[in-house]
Order: C-alpha cells, then sequence, then structure tokens
C-alpha cells in the first residue's frame, strides 16, 4: 500500500481480509466500533491470521500488546490512517 | 501386489464417494503422496498412498461410493532392499505420515508454458502433482488437472441427478451423533480436572512475542497442545486405541485438535509427532490445520490417526469442560478459560491467570491414579514454558 491511506481504502483493505478468514459472514452488517472477534466469532487463531494479513497488506508491525486498537474496524482505520 | 482400499478416516466413517484420482494408471506413486480425493460426511479428503510403487489399476471410478476396506487400485510396489513387506491395507495409510511433518515451503518447480496454461484454465497449481524430474510441473500434469477437475463437477452433477442431497452439516451432524453415541454406549468414562497456575506460562510467552515478528508468534494453545503430548511420556497408556477387546498402546502421539467449523461441527485432525515438534514448527502446523480443515482439504492420515483429542473451549467462556472420548482413542483433554483467581503463591495471595484442564479418560484402560499423574505432568510441564 501507498502512502497516505484514506479510511475508505484502510476499510476496503480490512474487509477483505474479514471476507478471506470468515467467508461465510455477513460483513455488511458489521458495526464499525464493535469487537468484531464477537461480531465475527473469531477465535485467537484467525485474530493472528488477521494481524498477519495487516502485516503484509500494510507493511505495519503489531506488537501483541495493541491487538486491542486493532479490535474493531474503526480502531483499524484510527491505526492504519495514523501510520501512513 | 498392493490393495489400496477405502481407508476409514475415523469411527463414524463407513463408506467413501470417490470424488477423483489425482494418479493414472502406470503413474508412480510414492508413500505419502496424494493418490486419491475421497468425500467423507465430514469433508473431501485427500488420501494419501501406504506404499511406493507404480499404478497397475484404477478398480474404482469417480462417484462411486465405495465401504471402508474395499480396494480401489492395485499398486505395483517397489519394495526396498530391505524391511519387512508393506502390508496392503487401509490401516496401513495411516503409516504415510510417519516421518514428522516438513515445515519448510516446497518450492513451486514449473515451466512457463504449464504456468500460462494453468492460468488459462483457471487450475490452483497447489493442487496439481507434478511428474516431471524431481517433480516438475509440465503441461501435461495441467491438462491432467483440468481433466480432473472436469471429471469431479461430473461427478457431483451425477450425485445430484440421483437425487443425493448435498447436505453436508446434517451429514456432518450424522457422523458426529453416531461417533459419540457409540463412545457413550461403549466407553466407561471418568473424568478429573485440576487448576493450573498459568502465570509463568503467559509471561514466558509474552516476552517471546515481543521478540518475534507477528508471522512467528505463538498462541498459548501451542504450549497446551506440546505439554499434553510431552506428559504422555510419563503415562503412555493414554495413548492408545481401543481394538476388539483391549487397548493398543501408540509409539507415537499425534494430538488430534478439535477445531470447530464455521458452518457448524468440528474435526480433530492430528498434528503428527507432537511431542517431537519444536514450538514454532508445531504452530505453523495448527495454523496449516486449522486454515485446511475449515477450507475442507484435510489428510486422510489426519484424520485416522490422532491417539488422543485435546479440546479448548476457553474462547467460547467455558472454564471447565467435559469432553467425549472420539473412539477409538481412549482419552480426551478439555481447556477452559483462562481466568484471574486469587492464588496462594510462598504464602502470599495473589490474583493470577489459571485454566481449568480436564481429562475424560477410558475407565477399560486406565484409572484415576494413573489420569491424575497425567494431569499433574501436564501442570509440571506448563511451568517450565521454556522446555517445552
Amino acid at each position: 500500500m501507498s502512502a497516505g491511506l484514506t479510511a475508505e481504502e484502510v476499510k476496503s483493505a480490512v474487509l477483505r481480509i474479514l471476507g478471506d478468514i470468515a467467508p461465510e459472514a455477513d460483513l455488511k452488517s458489521l458495526s464499525p466500533d464493535a469487537n468484531f472477534r464477537d461480531q465475527l466469532d473469531l477465535d485467537s487463531m484467525d485474530f493472528l491470521n488477521f494481524v498477519i494479513a495487516l502485516h503484509k497488506t500494510f507493511r505495519v508491525e503489531v506488537p501483541e500488546a495493541d491487538y486491542p486498537k486493532y479490535a474493531s474496524l474503526n480502531g483499524c482505520i484510527e491505526q492504519l490512517t495514523a501510520r501512513h | 501386489m498392493a490393495e489400496f482400499v477405502m481407508p476409514s478416516l475415523g469411527a463414524d466413517m463407513n463408506a467413501g464417494t470417490l470424488i477423483e484420482w489425482r494418479k493414472r494408471v502406470g503413474d508412480r506413486v510414492t508413500k505419502g503422496e496424494i493418490i486419491a480425493v475421497v468425500d467423507t460426511d465430514k469433508a473431501a479428503i485427500e488420501i494419501e498412498s501406504f506404499t511406493t510403487g507404480v499404478i497397475e489399476q484404477l478398480l474404482v471410478q469417480p462417484g462411486a461410493k465405495v465401504p471402508v476396506g474395499t480396494a480401489m487400485a492395485i499398486i505395483r510396489e517397489e519394495r526396498p532392499a530391505r524391511g519387512p513387506r508393506t502390508e496392503a491395507r487401509g490401516e496401513e495409510i495411516t503409516s504415510a505420515a510417519q516421518t514428522p511433518p516438513s515445515v519448510e515451503p516446497t518450492r513451486l518447480r514449473i515451466s512457463p508454458a504449464a504456468k500460462q496454461l494453468a492460468a488459462d484454465l483457471g487450475i490452483d497449481l497447489s493442487t496439481v502433482q507434478g511428474t516431471g524430474p524431481g517433480g516438475a510441473i509440465g503441461r501435461e500434469d495441467i491438462l491432467r488437472a483440468a481433466e480432473a477437475r472436469s471429471m469431479r463437477v461430473k461427478a457431483e452433477e451425477a450425485a445430484l441427478q440421483a437425487g443425493e442431497t448435498v447436505d453436508r452439516q446434517a451429514r456432518m451432524r450424522q457422523a458426529i451423533a453416531a461417533a459419540m453415541t457409540r463412545s457413550k454406549r461403549e466407553i466407561p468414562h471418568y473424568y478429573l480436572s485440576t487448576t493450573i497456575d498459568m502465570g509463568r506460562a503467559l509471561a514466558w510467552l509474552s516476552e517471546e512475542n515481543r521478540k518475534r515478528p507477528v508471522t512467528d508468534r505463538f498462541l498459548y494453545g501451542v504450549l497446551l497442545l506440546k505439554a499434553v503430548a510431552l506428559a504422555l511420556h510419563q503415562v503412555p497408556e493414554l495413548n492408545a486405541v481401543w481394538k476388539g477387546d483391549t487397548a493398543v498402546p501408540r509409539q507415537d502421539i499425534h494430538v488430534g485438535v478439535a477445531i470447530s467449523l464455521r458452518q457448524g461441527g468440528l474435526v480433530a485432525p492430528a498434528l503428527h509427532h507432537t511431542d517431537r515438534q519444536s514450538l514454532s514448527e508445531l504452530m505453523r502446523n495448527l495454523q496449516d490445520l486449522v486454515v485446511r480443515a475449515r477450507a475442507g482439504t484435510l489428510r486422510g492420515s489426519e484424520l485416522s490417526d490422532p491417539t488422543i483429542t485435546v479440546t479448548s473451549l476457553g474462547e467460547q467462556g467455558v472454564e471447565t469442560v467435559f469432553g467425549v472420548i472420539y473412539p477409538p482413542q481412549v482419552a480426551l483433554v478439555g481447556f477452559g478459560k483462562i481466568v484471574e483467581r486469587p492464588w496462594i503463591v510462598n504464602g502470599q495471595v495473589q490474583a493470577r491467570p489459571v485454566l481449568t484442564a480436564t481429562l475424560s479418560a477410558d475407565h477399560r484402560v486406565t484409572d484415576g491414579h494413573r489420569g491424575g499423574l497425567f494431569l499433574t505432568a501436564i501442570d509440571r510441564l506448563l511451568q517450565e514454558p521454556d522446555r517445552l
């Protein structure tokens, strides 16, 4: 991804990643502020794979201690737009 | 000559439907190589060859429903210079995974022409078996894969036309029901539990993960799996299968991991040689296993080989698991949620993260004394996570 990401670009990429991890999920009904681990019934392996995908897509290192910041759509947007 | 038979991929399987052959008559096949894909009640499973040789005959056509133990192909064996002759029984298929799993990805060898052809035909290269030098993929292999795909589609259409409702969910439920009913009917379960202080293990994990890139981090679940596998060295009678009227000990430790599927139901494929894998290998192989379980691309040996099962329901908020043993295994370990509890350390009350571990075991094989030693061994191992 190039520098200067918009919220819409982050949202689109995050939804694509979530769609790969939970293909059966209805992502249109995802509440942007709620924890998507709860909404999509993601387990710790799913969430680790999500963070790995963020790392590969956005070239960011996400320390384990920061995982909660990436647990919602708006959280991801806030973190990733600020970094790029 | 050896017969390649429809293997039993679990206590709940009576028959499977051949989806496709990955080999043709005259093809050479090596031990452990995928030879066929079989549809079971739970998923489509890749079946490995139990021997090395040349395919002499294919006895079954894609689309056919084949009872367990029925010959599906004849393989002209290439016997090693030394060593016993391979028995041509379905059970031997399980030996395909006797070598510890490789954790290094294999580099794909493919000619540019074959690569272009695969792209044109929409063939996933990861599903193609190369038959060229060193396993290189050629145009012939791509064409064969395209033909197999076409046959698979035809087989599915034939099944639909025959009125067979493709309702894997219902069939999976039935398969689980059959296995669990058999378990509760035949196995006299006993249950033990213990509470384990996870403070040291989690502190070690946190420090270890801090040093690691996200792609190499551990989940605490791999510590639990390794601890179970190593504890079996101390109480090996729990690593066994029940056959006839006796328990048959298993030398190799293949922990089956209960994985919930997104559409419902579960599978518990084996992490082969769990005790011999490093934590890094276990983590990578567990990630791979979960992905493939949910994608429906497990291998036959992974379903037929587990010697004990581990189920973790902590993430669902469960504190204590009372599991049902998956026959013919003789034990199951359950792990609950890690919760903070007041705990006494060196005479002081502290808040510590603790986890409840339970053992469901077959009373025909072990008693509570040995089961208790096993849970204690798991606890002790988790107090020294750097040695796992």
